[in-house]
Formats: C-alpha cells, sequence, structure tokens
C-alpha cells in the first residue's frame, strides 16, 4: 500500500539523474515530466505533456535507432499500465541499452489522487519478468538509488526497474510544452539533424 | 486465372530506397507478403507490436534518434491509434503509416465494416493525409508519394489499400 511508501519522488529522481552520465531520458507525461525539469533542465529530456501509455515504445524506438546511446524511460504506473503490452515488445525486441523504470506510487497522482492498479494487486516486476524482461529490481529505500543507478544506467538491457515513492504534494515544475521545440532540441543535443 | 500484380515487391524497394529501416506492425492477411519480405531482410527489422498505438511512440523515438521507420497495420488497428497519433503530430515526427482496408468491398465479416468505413474520416480528423489508392499497379507510387510527404516535411501520411485489391476473406463461402 502506498501509505506505507517512503521514497520522495523529487529529491530520488534528482539523485537519480545526476548519476545518468549522458543517459537520454523519456519521462512519461505529468508527473515524472516535472521532477526531470524539477531536477534541472536538459535537452536530453524528452518532456511530455501528453501521449499516454508511449513512454516506453517512445524509448524502445529510440533505443533502436541509437544502440550505443543508454536511454532511460522513466514513468508512471498509470502511464506504465495504459502501454503495458509494450513490455512485451521491448522484450521481443531486447535491445540492451534500455532500461526502464517506473515511479509506482499506486495512483493516478496528477489527475487527483485515484487509486491505480498497483496499489494492491498488480505488481509490475512481476509482469515485466512474465512479459520475458528478465533482469528487474524493486526498490522501496532513497538509500538504493546508487545501486538502482548503476543497474539502470550500466547493467546489459533490457532492465526494468520500480520506486515504491509517496504520495507527496510537490509544486508544479512546467517545463516548455512545444512539441517541436521539445523535440527539436532534443535531437540537436544528440547531433541529429535529418530523419 | 492470371497471377496478381506483386504490389508488396514495389512498396518493399521503395522501404529500401529511402531508407525505412523499421516496420512497426500488427499484422493483417493483405500484408502477408510485405512482411514477409521485410522479416526475411536482414537490414529491415520488423518490430512485432502488442497493439498498433505503440508504433506512434516507436516511429517517433526512431526519428529522435536519426533513423527512419513506418507502421503496417489493418484497418481496425487505425481505431487503436487515434489518441496516440496526435503524438508524432505535436513533435513534427514522421509517421508513415500502409493501412489494409477491411469492410468495404465485398466484405464477409459485419464486425469489420464500422471501423472500416471511418477509417478515412477518422484519420483525416486527426491531421493524417490519407493516400486511397484501389489499383494494384499504382501502390508503389503512391506509397512513394505518401513516404515523401511525411519524411520530408515531417506529416503524418496513411496509404489506405482497398480491399479491392487484397480481396475479400471468404471463410470458404461465396
Ligand atoms: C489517454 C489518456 N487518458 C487519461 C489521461 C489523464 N491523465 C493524465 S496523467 C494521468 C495518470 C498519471 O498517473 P501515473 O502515470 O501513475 O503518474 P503519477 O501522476 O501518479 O505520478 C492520467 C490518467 C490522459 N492524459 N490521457
Amino acid at each position: 500500500m502506498s501509505g506505507s511508501n517512503k521514497i520522495q519522488r523529487r529529491a530520488f529522481v534528482s539523485d537519480l539523474l545526476g548519476k545518468r552520465d549522458g543517459t537520454l531520458v523519456i519521462p512519461g507525461l505529468g508527473s515524472p515530466t516535472w521532477d526531470c525539469f524539477a531536477a534541472g533542465d536538459s535537452p536530453e529530456y524528452l518532456y511530455s505533456w501528453g501521449g499516454m501509455g508511449l513512454s516506453v515504445p517512445t524509448a524502445l524506438g529510440l533505443a533502436l535507432a541509437q544502440p550505443n546511446k543508454r536511454i532511460l524511460a522513466l514513468t508512471g504506473d498509470g502511464e506504465m499500465m495504459m502501454g503495458i503490452g509494450s513490455l512485451g515488445v521491448v522484450a521481443d525486441q531486447a535491445p540492451g541499452n534500455l532500461a526502464i523504470l517506473v515511479l509506482d506510487n499506486e495512483h493516478f497522482g496528477e489527475t487527483g489522487r485515484q487509486t491505480g492498479l498497483s496499489s494492491n494487486q498488480a505488481d509490475l516486476c512481476k509482469i515485466a519478468e512474465g512479459f520475458g524482461i528478465k533482469q528487474t529490481m524493486a526498490v522501496t529505500e532513497h538509500g538504493a538509488v546508487g545501486e538502482l543507478a548503476d543497474f539502470l544506467f550500466k547493467a546489459p538491457g533490457p532492465v526494468f526497474a520500480t520506486a515504491k515513492i509517496a504520495l507527496s504534494d510537490d509544486p508544479w515544475m512546467l517545463p516548455v510544452k512545444d512539441g517541436v521545440a521539445i523535440a527539436q532540441r532534443f535531437r540537436t543535443a544528440l547531433g541529429v539533424d535529418e530523419t | 486465372m492470371t497471377t496478381p500484380y506483386d504490389w508488396s515487391s514495389d512498396v518493399f524497394s521503395e522501404i529500401k530506397k529511402r531508407n525505412i529501416e523499421t516496420v512497426c506492425t500488427v499484422p493483417d492477411g493483405g500484408l502477408t507478403q510485405l512482411l514477409n519480405m521485410v522479416k526475411d531482410d536482414t537490414d529491415t527489422r520488423l518490430v512485432t507490436l502488442s497493439t498498433e498505438e505503440e508504433s506512434m511512440g516507436i516511429v517517433t523515438g526512431h526519428w529522435l534518434g536519426g533513423k527512419r521507420s513506418m507502421v503496417a497495420m489493418q484497418s481496425s488497428g487505425v481505431g487503436n491509434c487515434i489518441n496516440a497519433l496526435g503524438y508524432p503530430a505535436v513533435m513534427r515526427a514522421p509517421c508513415l503509416m500502409i493501412v489494409t482496408m477491411r469492410g468495404q468491398w465485398g466484405e464477409f465479416n459485419p464486425w469489420q465494416v464500422q471501423m472500416g468505413r471511418s477509417t478515412e474520416t477518422v484519420l483525416e480528423a486527426i491531421g493524417v493525409k490519407c493516400f486511397p489508392v484501389d489499383k494494384p499497379e499504382e501502390v508503389g507510387e503512391t506509397f512513394a508519394g505518401a513516404a515523401g510527404l511525411a519524411f520530408n516535411g515531417g506529416f503524418s501520411a496513411a496509404v489506405l489499400i482497398s480491399q479491392r485489391i487484397i480481396g475479400a476473406k471468404g471463410f470458404g463461402k461465396e
């Protein structure tokens, strides 16, 4: 139950991204996007204001196109559930450079804290394993951030992790909204200029 | 009986010519030959999806990484994609689709008809340029035109291949 979740998302994401070492980040819409921006703006974050369910597919597409870059899909439990089948696609394609972290507060935080499917029943790591993603890690303490960073940024992928985060009241941290601007600066940072 | 015109080879040669390196799909019977060509080509990647809207993320991510990809699906799959189609569009990522139509020419299965007859309307409504084609010899050039619009302009474009080209699945009945 999330009532017992201890990890504070903003500090946790900030500490984690501090260790990312060039990893490109595809945050899910809403809260994970605000967390990334709060940790310090970077052109290597593809901020998202929509497309619920597409964080993992986008990270997969990027991982296949850029095999020499590390890619992290950083999303929420609600967003992950909407695109849950994409874990099967990840397992099937098996990109060694792809990591997925679900910030699991067991609720739809962004829309008013309605209870989510991972609150009582669904275990996301077991689901990922069932799809064939062999390396998984469930984190419940802030202190595990170093170990989690090694797993997400260095271990042979695809890897999947959850962090049980608390429901918290964090101030809005809203990055740029213009999708063309977000995508273009991401591509420029990557050194890509053609389709 | 004359052999049916091989439009799949025309599309596949355009895929190669245009450096499209990844094709995402939930299959349809009418796509079998094309998908087999993709699967058998070591330089082109076939990505099997669990649901079609995943492809809007995959093609966007692929484009962000500087590579070209596309989607191949049945018209029913278009219905699964509507919200997701806003995603490449808002970033102006190219989204090229080839859609085999069901629910129109001689359809046997009434469960395909609602989505089949809405396919072009809903695609246009969400901002996808549609290129319907009903002659097999014209599929290749139509695909080339759609690909040019998508990759050169950063648009979403769909080639709608008429059921007249593919033939209706008869389930053993006339
Ligand atoms: C297709 C679609 N359905 C619903 C919404 C509304 N919505 C926005 S964010 C969100 C849930 C986010 O929950 P989660 O991913 O768990 O993130 P949290 O805010 O809890 O960290 C929802 C349902 C949406 N944007 N798109």
